[in-house]
Parts: structure tokens; sequence; C-alpha cells
């Protein structure tokens, strides 16, 4: 019998029906399955435009990719409806997973044709919507995860397609350290940005189907156990999967 | 001008010539490194090479050819059924005696626009042909509206697709909207899909749009999808309310702020009835009246094709009688749902790329009784797009508990494998084997002899697929 037993994993994802462009859905799948796989119950509700935000009955707040239109939408109603709520739920040491959009959105500021959008500012960082390409192609970085279950670094591959670039400050801890791709700002080496169990990354793919090591890291952050603590699982499709987004990438398991 | 064109045209067409001999694989030992060469050939590419010498040669090229079209051209864009409603529009036009020039080979850019122009090119002046009739990538489309100053412009549908390359829906909308609002665009007639929002949008603009759309509630779904886009109000941004889903995000929408609602359709669909992944029939109404459709191709997303055809031949004044007729008389075109023969194994190519294209896939093939035996190939070239994304947008779960053995193959073979572990097709169901030859081998040898296998390709690798066919004798060469 796993520990898991114990649990659930409550997860509210926000505006999944404008913040869910780069298949965002995957995430929450991936989440939900290896729950389940694992006997840990999974609740998962979510919390669109106008509506208010529970900061304290979730494990996980998940936010993910859109269109402009609809990143400005969420941005005023972030600020309208759900800043306390979000700042309380990383207090109390959620997790807040912001992929894309979500990621520019959890950071200070996002300027953006001559607007500034506040962010939540929960990750030290500012975004601009600068002249230039988009920063677009298979991406591979590598983290350092303070976790005993987790052994050294280890490599999350996905793709990234971003105009914005990310700027962190000083204080910024980066998530990741661009193995291939371009990262936050396509300068300076560093991918997303993460403050205690706030997480942000312009990795989709969707990020965690590619990732599953990672989906289980944070799952069992969210639950606040360790990751060895969770059972293990079949993971061999996992795994390939895993290898074949990296090669992609350029970076060979 | 002509004369100054007809010498481009022929240092083009002998370019043409070279790269199709380069092409042959019986040159193909000879010289055993092409990239040296430089020459796009192979893999669907040297269709184009021709055409885009040529507009290299004389930015003017395609302008001056297309200016030869006594009746002018007939453009069709959408995200999905581009190739499928030309092909539908052209058994149409035919019909009623236009001799066409058509980009049928899919070539879709502006150097396979000038290719099929310079096919069709003669001396003096001439072409052969009355009306052109062409599919235009998204992308290009107002690029090519001021070139070809086209007579008709049909909009089909714009759904997700290839993010990484064409960028946001509302971009693609907004550039259309202003290639419309442009001199050339502005003398064009517009072929409109009523039922997807931010077409109807770009239709509504003061202009003699012709609508087309479904009515058939009993068709209706039970919501938008989860990965449906355009739910909000183009104008106001409001979200839309849905009375009916048809496919996606098209259906019958109205925006409680402004006010905006569908555009009532003149050319549409009634009683329609599907027949798995077979043929699919409905009522067709039109201001000429109504008849009896029976397409052999199957899913909604057919009959949306078909009306855009329909509505197209409209303008042109074709019959109604013809019009039906020319409809029915269409079989599929490769990979869209076309069934063909391999070691004696009756295969379906169903071609799937974006995920709303790949949802009617999966909801026309779950459609069709009993287990399945698949085989599925996705490819991250830039045709099919680098993001892989997608797939987890597609609503694969529509076919767990109904695969007795999935394949997956392509060059993200494990990734789609992964996908349909995580959509609950059981794991020992699933199978990955990378390389084509193989997968294509143990797809046929597998599952039930006796039943049909379904073949899920995206875009380039259903080119590899014909390739591979057409190699082994199993495929007509007419094909490329």
């Amino acid at each position: 019998m796993s520990p898991g037993h114990n649990h659930t994993l409550r997860v509210c994802a926000l505006y999944p029906d404008l913040m869910n462009i780069y298949a965002d859905r995957g995430n929450l799948l991936v989440l939900e399955r290896r729950c389940v796989w694992r006997g840990i119950g999974f609740e998962l509700c979510g919390s669109s435009l106008g509506e208010e935000l529970d900061g304290a009955g979730h494990d996980f707040y998940y936010i993910g990719g859109g269109q402009d239109r609809d990143q400005r939408l969420c941005a005023e109603d972030l600020h309208e409806h759900k800043h306390e709520a979000l700042h309380e739920a990383a207090r109390r040491g959620a997790v807040v997973l912001g992929v894309c959009g979500g990621y520019q959105l959890l950071g200070t500021s996002y300027v953006l044709d001559g607007d500034t959008l506040t962010g939540v500012g929960l990750l030290p960082a500012r975004t601009v919507r600068e002249p230039g390409a988009r920063l677009i192609g298979n991406v591979a970085i590598d983290l350092a995860l303070d976790d005993p279950g987790v052994d050294g670094p280890r490599v999350l591959a996905g793709f990234e397609n971003h105009g914005g670039r990310t700027y962190l400050e000083p204080s910024a801890t980066p998530l990741g350290r661009v193995l291939k791709g371009h990262g936050n700002d396509g300068r300076s080496g560093y991918e997303g940005a993460r403050a205690g169990n706030v997480i942000g990354t312009y990795l989709h793919g969707p990020l965690l189907p590619k990732n599953a090591w990672f989906a289980d890291w944070l799952i069992a952050t969210a639950l606040g156990i360790g990751v060895g603590e969770l059972a293990p699982l079949d993971d061999e499709l996992e795994q390939q999967a895993h290898r074949s987004a990296r090669r992609a990438a350029g970076i060979a398991a | 001008m002509s004369r100054m064109l007809a010498p481009k045209l022929a240092l083009a067409r002998a370019a043409g010539t070279v790269s199709r001999l380069l092409a042959d694989r019986r040159f193909r030992g000879l010289l055993a490194d092409r990239q040296f060469l430089r020459l796009p050939i192979g893999g669907g590419g040297g269709t184009s090479l021709p055409g885009k010498l040529l507009v290299r040669m004389d930015q003017g090229a395609i302008s001056s050819l297309a200016a030869r079209l006594a009746r002018g051209s007939a453009l069709i864009s959408a995200t999905n059924g581009k190739t499928t409603t030309a092909a539908l529009a052209a058994s149409v036009i035919e019909r009623a005696g236009i001799g066409l020039v058509h980009n049928q080979a899919g070539a879709n850019m502006a150097g396979g626009i000038a290719s099929t122009l310079l096919d069709a090119a003669r001396s003096h002046g001439r072409i052969a042909g009355e009306l052109g009739l062409f599919e235009v990538d998204e992308f290009w489309l107002d690029r090519l509206i001021p070139q070809l100053a086209p007579s008709a412009i049909v909009l089909g549908n714009l759904f997700r697709d290839q993010l990484d390359r064409y960028g946001e829906l509302d971009a693609i909308a907004d550039r259309w909207g202003a290639a419309l609002g442009s001199e050339a665009g502005k003398r064009a007639r517009l072929v409109c899909n009523a039922d997807d929002p931010l077409l109807a949008d770009l239709g509504r603009d003061g202009r003699d749009t012709v609508f087309f759309g479904i009515e058939d509630d009993s068709l209706s779904l039970p919501g938008l999808s989860h990965a449906a886009d355009a739910k909000h109000c183009r104008r106001c941004g409001a979200p839309y309310e849905f009375e009916a889903v048809y496919l996606g995000h098209l259906g019958r929408y109205r925006c409680p702020a402004c006010g905006q609602r569908r555009p009532s359709p003149t050319v549409h669909a009634g009683e329609v009835e599907l027949e798995g992944v077979r043929r699919a029939r409905f009522l067709l109404t039109t201001p000429e009246g109504s008849a009896r459709v029976q397409l052999a191709l199957p899913g909604v997303y057919n009959v949306y094709n078909a009306l855009a055809a329909a509505a197209l031949a409209i303008t042109l004044e074709i019959p109604l009688a013809t019009i039906v007729d020319g409809l029915q008389a269409t079989s599929a075109a490769f990979g869209r749902a076309e069934t063909v023969s391999i070691a004696g194994r009756e295969t379906r190519i169903l071609l799937i790329k974006n995920p709303a294209g790949a949802n009617e896939v999966l909801r026309t093939l779950a459609l069709e009784p009993g287990q399945h035996d698949l085989l599925g190939v996705l490819n991250d070239r830039t045709a099919d797009g680098h993001d892989v994304s997608w797939i987890w947008d597609a609503d694969f779960e529509l076919l767990a508990g109904r695969v007795r053995r999935a394949v997956c193959s392509g060059t993200r073979a494990p990734e789609l494998a992964l996908r349909l572990k995580y959509a609950g097709v059981q794991r020992e169901r699933i199978e990955v084997v990378e390389d084509l030859t193989g997968a294509l081998d143990t797809a046929i040898a597998g599952g039930d002899s006796h039943e049909p296998l379904y073949a899920l390709p995206t875009y380039t690798a259903m080119l590899a697929l014909r390739e591979l066919l057409v190699r082994r004798g199993e495929a007509s060469s007419s094909w490329q």
C-alpha cells in the first residue's frame, strides 16, 4: 500500500476556457492519471473570468497560455478577483504553475503594445513584448531541485513559442539553465523562474507529458510529501517520450 | 510585358524538367548527395520549384499570368479542408463546362500557384483555362489576393493549427480582414462560413457575401470542445452564446453583449446523415432550390467542404443539378479517408494535422462499430509543425475502449503512444515502431486482418506513406 492512499490532490485550473492554447489540458490530464494510477484522489475545478478563487482550498493552481486578447482579459481579472487568493495559496506552500502566458502573468508586469498589464507579482520577473521574431522552437533546460528524492540535476524538454522576453530581477531564481533553445529572453541563458513552490516556465509541449518525473515532483510537492513516497509506475512510454522530446531539442538522453 | 515574360516561362519550365529528372529514382543513384544541389527535390517540394524560380525572376509573374484568365480566379482558404473543397468545386465547375487552372497537387503557396499558372500558360499571352481555382495556404492568402485579383474568395474555417508557423488565430483573421478590405479584396465575391464566428465577422462588412452553414440541430454536440477557438466576440470580447455546436467552434451563436449573431446562410445543409468513415448524406438548400446529396466523403467536416464548393458554384451561376452531380462524383483525395488495399488488407488513410481536424476524424472513426486497428504516424517536420503539443488537444479519448491494436510511428512516435495511453488505451495494445516501413508491416500483419486498418498520419507522414506504397506497387503513381 502506497503512502499516497491518504491523499487527494486538489487542482484548480485558472481560465481553462481561455488559457489553453498550447494543449495545456495535457498537463492536467497527466496530473490526473498519475494520481489515479497510484490510488491518490484527484479533484479538478476551474476558475474563469469574474469568478472568485479559493486561496485555501486547493493544493495546485495551474494557469496556461492564451492569445494576446485573452491574456489581457485574464490580467485584469487576476488583478480584480484572484490576486489575494493566489498570494494566500503561495504563502501556505501550494504549487502555483504558470506555463507560457500564465508564467508572464505570474510576474510583476507585462508590457504589450504600449500597455502595461499588471502581473500577480508572485515571481520577480517582468516581461516585455519587444520587436523582433518570436522565440520559437524545441528547448531543453537543466534544473536542480532541492529535494532529496530527486538526485542531481534533471532535464526538462519541451517547446517554446513566445513574443515576450522575460527579465528576472536580481533577487529571482531561474527555474533552469538553457541547454538548447531561447529561454526567458534569448540571451541570459536562463529559463523560467521559481519562488518557493511558485513556478513559471515557457516550456509547453505540453510540459508534463514530456517530463513525467517533473509531474511527480510537482504532485509530491503539492501534497507535502517527498517524491520518493510516491508509488512507482510503469513509465517506459513516459521515458521514451521524454527521450523523444530531448532528441528533438538536440540533447540526447 | 508578355514578351519579357516568355523567356522566363521557358527557363522556369526547363528548371522544372531538370528537377523532375533529378527526383526520378533512376537518377538518384547518380547523385549520391542531393543536398549538394540544394534543390527541394522529393517530399512533395518539387511541384513548386519552377514557380518559385519564375517568381524570383519576375515578381509580377503571378499577376501577369492570372490576368490571362477570362473569368478570373477563385481562391479557397481554410485551416482544414482546402484540398477537398477545391476538389469538390473542381468537379462541379468542370461539369459545367468551365475550363480550370487548378493547383490540384495541393502546392498552395506562391511557388505552387505560380507553377500551376506556368503549366497552363501558352504562347501569345494565352492560357489553357477560363477560371483559376486555387487552394491557398492561410498564411499566404493576404499576399496572394493583390497578385491574383480574384473574382471570388471562399473562407472555410479557422482553427488553431501549427502555432509555431501560423501564429495566433486572431492575427490570421486580422490579416485576412485587411486583405479583404484592400482594393483587390473588395472586388472579389466573398463566400464565407456563417457558422465560424471569426469568418462570419469578416464577411459582414457591407459586402454581398454568400454565407453557407449547417441547419440541423440533431447534429449538435453537447457543448464547445475544450480546444475550441473563437469563443469570444471579435467585436466586443464577450463570450458568444451557442444554440448549437456542430464542429469545434462552428455552430449557431450570438453575442449577448453587442447582439452580433450568426448570419443566415443562403446555402445550407439539413437532414444530415453520417455513415461512419464511408459517406454522408444531406439536403442541400440554395437560392436555386433544394436537392438531396450523397457524398462519397464522410463526416460533418466534409458536409462543410461540400457546402463551400456549392456556394462557390452558386456565385458562378451553375445549375443545382450540376452542383449535385459534381459533389456526388467526388471521391476522397489521397489521405483524406481514402481506401487502399495493402498486401490484401483494406486500409483507410485519414490525415490528421491539428486538433479540430483530428477530432473530426476521430469522431467519424468512432461512428464505425467494433474494435479498430490503428497505425498512427506523428511527424514534426516543417509542414507538420515542429510543435507536437496539438495531439493533447485532440480527443483521442473517443477511441478509449475501441482500440484492438495501435502501432505508433513517425519522428515523434513515443509521444503519440503516450497520448494514447493517457487517453485510456491499454498499454499492452500500444506498440512503438519508429521506422515507417517496419510500422506499416507490423500494422498490416497485426490485429484482425479481416477488419480494415486505419492509418492516421500527419501531413509529411502521409506523403511518406504514399511514397512507400507507390514504391511497393500498392498504389498508383498518379497520386504524385
